[in-house]
């Protein structure tokens, strides 16, 4: 068994307020990223998953902050890991993908420009080699005529080329781990496909371990391996996405699930979820999702469940996960 | 004082046989919209004096049944919100018409055209005044359109509210107190405060979680249902768009280039730009994913339409007479028109590529 490339324990994340307690928006959360995985992590809005993936790139917007927990890079622990040494692991092995390329890159810049800096001040390149890299990343994302291309700003380009820039300036570096927050939700349809496929063969390429922030399951089910359905905060069911998909544990997931449209199945009826994710100031007590679930029992409202193992390496922090199995055999 | 004379409820269109079921309620004919963009100095003289000219819109033709739910979808920049834009008629069309149960909507509306069709719009957020409680905001258009008298305000807000699952003590809430979904259920309020009989959504659902968008969904389902309301649903998402429309028309750099009914057309597309369309949609059961058809590039600016088919430059199956004709919108089975001049071959072609 090789160690992972990350390990993410007990993480906590939150904003203090004075002398109350902490408001904690990210509580608890554990999960470990293998070398060359493809992790994905699904919630909806409010969830935690993007301010998870933030902690990771120490990204964290301002007056939000890890309060608990550790979170391990190949064996070196990141938190509390002073501001210098940890921006140099930015871009030489850990780099992001953002969702909206044109807020991420800088309207100022060429945008081979922008590529090259990263190879320049990591890879020790002079100007000219960091520009022959551009160009050659930008071909490889697939972007047409790069040599003329790099010489444009980013409001020059399409979302599906900006989208390409990043992924370009992001694997620039070669970096062993790449964070992706909702890369393909501004795109079409058709630029969608073309930029997963093109960071699945990029990845397969240098073995680069993927971070997939989404609430997209169908995006999630092509494009890892592995994922993390996170609520309200919490991870709540954790596994291969073939096992997850196929047989969820988590009331939560199997409502994700039961809501989302799936093409292959166009006669299935839509079931949304009951009610509304609660406040993050105001959760209550006990399982987060308690309030709006169909299983939901007594002991669900005093103590919020652990992760049980429900299979070999999937997770369900449900009381009930042997039972909603069953009920959903009986469906 | 007169009392307003009241307005029928939903989808009573007045000069038209509300019995007739496959009468268009809305039709437009050889629609186009362009926009001449201010150039510099310097491009003017070089270019001599030639200006660059946007084709949004150039050439649509599309119908919309009655109690129908028309969708329309397209990549951006396709022209579908331009399209909603002038049906509603918040900008007028450079050439084309709009015929409105029959008759030619006038491209200057008064106050009762425009209340006929009606608008929900993509962010709940944006869309509403956050200065303006629910209350207010329906009360200014009951009043405005003399939909009801005054004093009777109060009883058919909270009716408005009920259709779309809302209650009653919301109207004193201002949209920043509710959640997403609820905002578009108020934004879908306020659009069928006025009484209308067709209702534009310009991708409504797509601002919303997916927990949510189902409910949001359900209920353009049964605004349909129950009101008999003619929907168009400009979307994205071809899955929301199986799942709900009866119709579907795809668009393609300012044109209608397919339509046909839902099941039929995603069984059987007959544009090449459907089929990868359909082929680039992420799906949920593994195995299923399709490598055979993957679109190549963007699509070209509108400020440039390739000559011949628009999509040649794109298409895997485009041969020379595609470079030079383009073309039209026509029928290639029963109730389903394609805009392709292969679109009899493209079941063999597709077979032969795989």
């Amino acid at each position: 068994m090789t160690d992972p490339l990350l390990s993410v324990r007990s993480l906590s994340i939150g904003v203090k307020r004075g002398s109350t307690d902490p408001t904690l928006i990210v509580e608890d959360v554990s999960f470990d990223i293998a070398k060359g995985e493809r992790f994905g992590i699904v919630g909806e809005s409010g969830s935690g998953k993007s301010l998870t993936l933030r902690a990771i790139g120490d990204l964290l917007p301002r007056g939000v902050e890890v309060l608990a927990g550790s979170i391990r890079y190949n064996g070196t622990e990141l938190i509390g890991m002073p501001r210098s040494s940890r921006s140099k692991l930015m871009g030489p092995e850990i780099a992001m993908i953002f969702q909206e390329p044109m807020t991420a890159l800088n309207p100022v810049v060429r945008v081979g420009e922008q590529i090259a800096e990263g190879p320049r001040r990591y890879l020790g390149m002079t100007r000219a080699e960091s520009m022959t890299r551009a160009i050659e990343m930008m071909a490889k994302t697939g972007i047409p005529d790069p040599v003329r291309r790099a010489r444009a700003y980013p409001h020059e380009l399409s979302g599906g080329l900006r989208q390409r820039i990043m992924i370009a300036m992001a694997l620039s570096c070669d970096p062993r781990l790449l964070l992706c927050d909702e890369p393909t939700t501004a795109l079409d349809v058709t630029v969608q496909h073309q930029v997963l496929r093109l960071l699945e063969d990029l990845c397969d390429d240098s073995g680069a371990a993927l971070a997939f922030v989404t609430h997209d399951l169908a995006v999630v089910n092509q494009t890892c391996t592995d994922l993390a359905v996170m609520y309200s905060g919490h991870i709540v069911e954790s596994g291969t996405v073939r096992e997850v998909l196929s047989d969820p544990r988590h009331p939560y997931t199997q409502g994700l699930l039961d809501s989302a449209p799936d093409f292959d199945r166009p006669d299935r009826p839509l079931i949304p979820i009951p009610g509304f994710p609660p406040n993050v100031a105001s959760r209550p007590s006990g399982c987060p999702f308690a309030p709006r679930c169909p299983f939901v029992v007594e002991a669900c409202r005093t103590a919020m469940p652990p992760m049980v193992t429900v299979a070999p390496g999937h997770g369900a922090a449900c009381i009930e996960a042997d039972r909603i199995s069953r009920e959903l055999v009986a469906r | 004082m007169t009392m307003p004379e009241a307005q029928p409820l939903h989808a009573q269109p007045s000069n038209a046989d509300p019995t007739a079921t496959d009468f268009p309620a809305l039709r437009v004919a050889n629609l186009a919209k362009s926009y001449d963009l201010p150039t510099s100095l310097l491009s003017r003289i070089s270019n001599r004096g030639e200006k660059a000219t946007l084709r949004a819109l150039d050439g649509v033709e599309l119908q919309l049944n009655r109690g129908e739910i028309l969708a329309l979808v397209g990549e951006s920049g396709s022209g579908k919100s331009t399209l909603a834009k002038i049906l509603v008629g918040s900008t007028t069309a450079t050439a084309g018409e709009i015929q409105y149960h029959g008759a030619p909507m006038p491209a200057r509306r008064g106050k009762d055209d425009s209340r006929r069709i009606q608008m929900v719009f993509q962010d709940p957020y944006s869309s509403l005044n956050p200065r303006l409680t629910v209350g207010a905001m329906l009360r200014e258009l009951l009043l405005l359109h003399a939909i009801v008298a005054a004093k009777q305000v109060r009883q058919e807000s909270k009716r408005l509210l009920n259709l779309v699952g809302l209650e009653e003590d919301a109207l004193d809430a201002y949209p920043s107190q509710f959640s997403g979904g609820q905002r578009q259920r108020i934004a879908i309020a306020r659009a069928l405060a006025v009484r209308p009989d067709i209702l534009i959504a310009d991708e409504p659902v797509s601002a919303l979680d997916v927990s949510v968008q189902a409910t949001v969904l359900d209920l353009f389902a049964s605004l349909r249902r129950d009101l008999g309301l003619s929907i168009l649903f400009v979307a994205h998402n071809l899955a929301v768009v199986q799942h709900l429309s009866d119709r579907v028309a795809v668009m393609y750099l300012g044109r209608i280039v397919e339509v046909a009914e839902t099941a039929e057309l995603f069984r059987n597309p007959r544009h090449p730009y459907t089929r990868a369309l359909i082929d680039s949609i992420p799906r949920m059961s593994a195995g299923s994913v399709t490598e055979a058809f993957q679109l190549e590039g963007e699509p070209p600016s509108p400020f440039d339409v390739p000559s011949g088919c628009r999509f040649n430059p794109r298409c895997p199956y485009a041969v020379d007479a595609c470079r030079t004709t383009d073309p039209v919108l026509e029928a290639v089975a029963p109730a389903h028109l394609s805009a392709c001049i292969r679109a009899t071959e493209l079941t063999e072609l597709a077979v032969a590529r795989v």
